[in-house]
């Protein structure tokens, strides 16, 4: 059987790229004690609003730092809900994605009407001719810089401190002086940007162009991720990379005439299903943040 | 918190008007937050609203539109209220409706001709058959290993949506039709209509008993006790001696066999053939469904007609007033994070500062 080795690794960082920027967020929040199911809606405001912005302003940068800004916005409004008023997680972030997928897809169609989107200025390739390395500098980012800043700051800094705290014990927290609510807000608000950027990487890298459903599940992909990892930065990352080559791999096999009698469904459903398999080996029992999913008020 | 500002301290007792004014309040605050939105996109608001509302109500026709809208919903509004009561978080009621669907399908088109009133009620039981089977690897990883529902359910959605996309693909694709749509289904596998001269189909009837029946169950049974009891602390329920994994099991079979039941229902009374597009989310509007239903039977039913009037009076206001139908998700999903987020505030009062604090 014929593999492009080459060729398979570099389309596995590439695609790996906004799995571990939506799981290092998604495992900031966590760790700070909540669950954000609005990841799926972020990523997918995030590819929007980017995509939009990158058009109106010709800018691929100026739709970057527009999807930045609508995860933050993101993140403060799932904060809002599930720290401001405590509401049960679990439907705050179902419900956040469900209202972001549905306002993304009311003004694209006021936008668009409904026919087909433009182009618009997308990111282009470093190193365009070499194998593997021709990759975008988002990747490069994303990898190099994004992933050994989460964490260090996780493991090493004040800020990292705190919020492992109110995560874990966030009375313990409270009663050492640290605002439980402020780092959760601020854990939200960094965790919303890195999914605002792999939302856009995926508008304004990958398809230099918008589509309905284009993170079509990713989000979902990202949380278990984060469980696989068992809340943790490097297996989070090693995890993204995974899936990615199982998905890069399909992407090869399908062209692979000895697969060719492989329903190409089969094929693009094999992540998932070896995210589910993975979760089934290495997630039993695993032991969550201790204040994972709980409201917290002073008493 | 600055001293000499008002703050929020928890209440003894909320009083019985409270509820009903909040939920009131959180329509308004919907309301006045869609506004801008239905403006921007160059309607007037109270038309719009009108045309949301109360134009599906004004008509036989269109009620009955209503009726037929809200029964995916009705399904995968209880699917996902079993689950959540019994503290099971089922987010895959979309995928489980997909199986059925599926499922039902298998009856359609492979098995022909059946005496009598054998084809319907053959082609539901597959239908729940398989809804079942896509809810219990997640059911299982849970109970067994305690492996995250959520993430689970999640993930086998869009394994259920590649299913049907390859099937119709593949091997029931319909030659006729440049569509990925299977063929009709075989005479006799349509569901009986509930109103004559109407789209309203059985599957309603159905969702109405299922209602009742999970009324009586969770009201009026031991089981249903011990269900709620697990739902709000199953540390409790386990010290009092309720076995709470296999308890949740169970609801999440349940869970998965209304959905399936539901899909069941949608293909044979609808469409008559499989399509990509039997759900559209169903699944997911049914967490809508149940949390604004406060996860009760009567809840359930009343938002679920709430939603088909939306689904029905948005769909209308699309052709009518160019508005996006995308206009009925969102208001249904911001009127679900306005209703929960404002019933926490029934559980505080407001406490003026004492001089001299």
């Amino acid at each position: 059987m014929d593999i492009a080795y080459l060729a398979l690794i570099g389309a596995m960082l590439t695609t790996a790229t906004p799995l571990v920027l939506g799981a290092l967020g998604e495992l900031v929040c966590e760790r700070a004690g909540v669950l954000n199911l609005g990841i799926e809606g972020t990523l997918y405001a995030g590819a929007f609003v980017g995509f939009v912005v990158a058009g109106r302003s010709g800018s691929a940068w100026a739709g970057l730092f527009a999807a930045v800004v609508t995860g933050i916005v993101a993140g403060v409004f799932v904060g809002l809900l599930t720290v401001s008023f405590g509401v049960n997680q679990h439907v705050a972030g179902i419900g956040t994605t469900l209202l972001l997928i549905a306002s993304c897809d009311f003004v694209n169609r006021l936008l668009y009407g409904g026919g087909s989107v433009p182009q618009v200025p997308k990111f282009s390739l470093l190193f365009a001719d070499v194998p593997v390395a021709a990759q975008y500098l988002l990747t490069y980012l994303t990898f190099l810089v994004v992933a050994p800043v989460v964490f260090l700051v996780l493991r090493s800094t004040g800020l990292g401190l705190r919020l492992r705290a109110v995560g874990e014990n966030p009375e313990a927290a409270d009663a050492a002086g640290i605002s439980v609510s402020a780092t959760r807000y601020a854990a939200l608000a960094i965790g919303g940007a890195l999914m605002g950027v792999g939302g856009a990487f995926l508008s304004l890298a990958i398809l230099g162009s918008f589509t309905l459903n284009i993170t079509n599940g990713r989000g979902w992909v990202c949380i278990a991720l984060v469980i696989f990892a068992r809340w943790r930065v490097v297996p989070a990352v090693l995890g993204g990379l995974l899936f990615a080559l199982v998905d890069a791999l399909q992407l090869q096999l399908v062209i692979t005439p000895q697969f060719a009698g492989v329903p190409r469904e089969v094929m693009i459903a094999l992540p998932y299903l070896v995210v589910i398999l993975a979760l089934a080996l290495s997630g039993r029992n695993v032991r969550y943040p201790g204040a994972y999913l709980q409201p917290y008020r002073r008493t | 918190m600055a001293r000499g500002l008002p703050r929020l301290v928890l209440r003894g007792r909320e009083p019985r008007w409270l509820v009903p004014l909040l939920v009131l309040g959180a329509v308004v605050i919907v309301f006045a937050l869609t506004a801008g939105l239905i403006r921007g996109a160059g309607a007037n608001p109270p038309a719009a609203y009108q045309r949301y509302l109360l134009t599906p109500l004004s008509g036989t026709e269109s009620l009955t539109e209503v009726l037929l809208a809200a029964t995916p919903i009705l399904f995968t509004g209880l699917a996902v209220a079993v689950a959540f009561r019994a503290g099971y978080f089922n987010i895959g009621a979309e995928g489980q409706f997909l199986a059925g669907a599926v499922g039902a399908s298998v009856a359609g088109l492979y098995l022909g001709e059946l005496p009598g009133a054998l084809a319907v009620p053959l082609a539901l039981v597959l239908g729940v058959l398989a809804g079942v089977v896509w809810a219990v690897v997640p059911a299982l990883l849970r109970a067994r290993y305690g492996i995250d529902e959520v993430v689970t359910t999640l993930l086998l959605n869009p394994v259920a949506l590649l299913l049907v996309q390859g099937l119709l693909n593949g091997p029931w694709s319909n030659s006729s039709s440049g569509f990925p749509v299977s063929d009709n289904f075989g005479a006799g596998y349509d569901m009986p209509m509930a109103i004559p001269g109407s789209r309203v189909h059985f599957g309603l009837v159905i969702a109405l008993a299922l209602a009742v029946v999970v009324w009586l169950v969770m009201s009026r049974t031991a089981t249903g006790l011990r269900v709620r009891a697990v739902g709000l602390s199953p540390a409790a329920a386990g010290f009092s001696g309720i076995a709470v994994r296999r308890l949740q099991f169970r609801a999440a079979l349940f869970s998965g066999a209304i959905a399936g039941l539901g899909g069941a229902a949608q293909v044979l009374g609808v469409g008559h053939q499989l399509t990509t597009e039997v759900s559209g989310g169903y699944g997911y509007t049914g967490i809508v469904v149940a949390s604004l239903g406060a996860l009760a039977a009567l809840g359930v039913v009343l938002v679920a007609l709430l939603l088909g009037d939306l689904t029905v009076g948005a769909q209308n206001a699309s052709l009518v007033l160019q508005l996006p139908p995308q206009m009925g998700q969102i208001i249904s999903s911001a009127l679900l994070l306005t209703v929960v987020s404002v019933l926490v505030l029934r559980r505080y009062k407001l406490a003026l500062p004492r001089r001299g604090t």
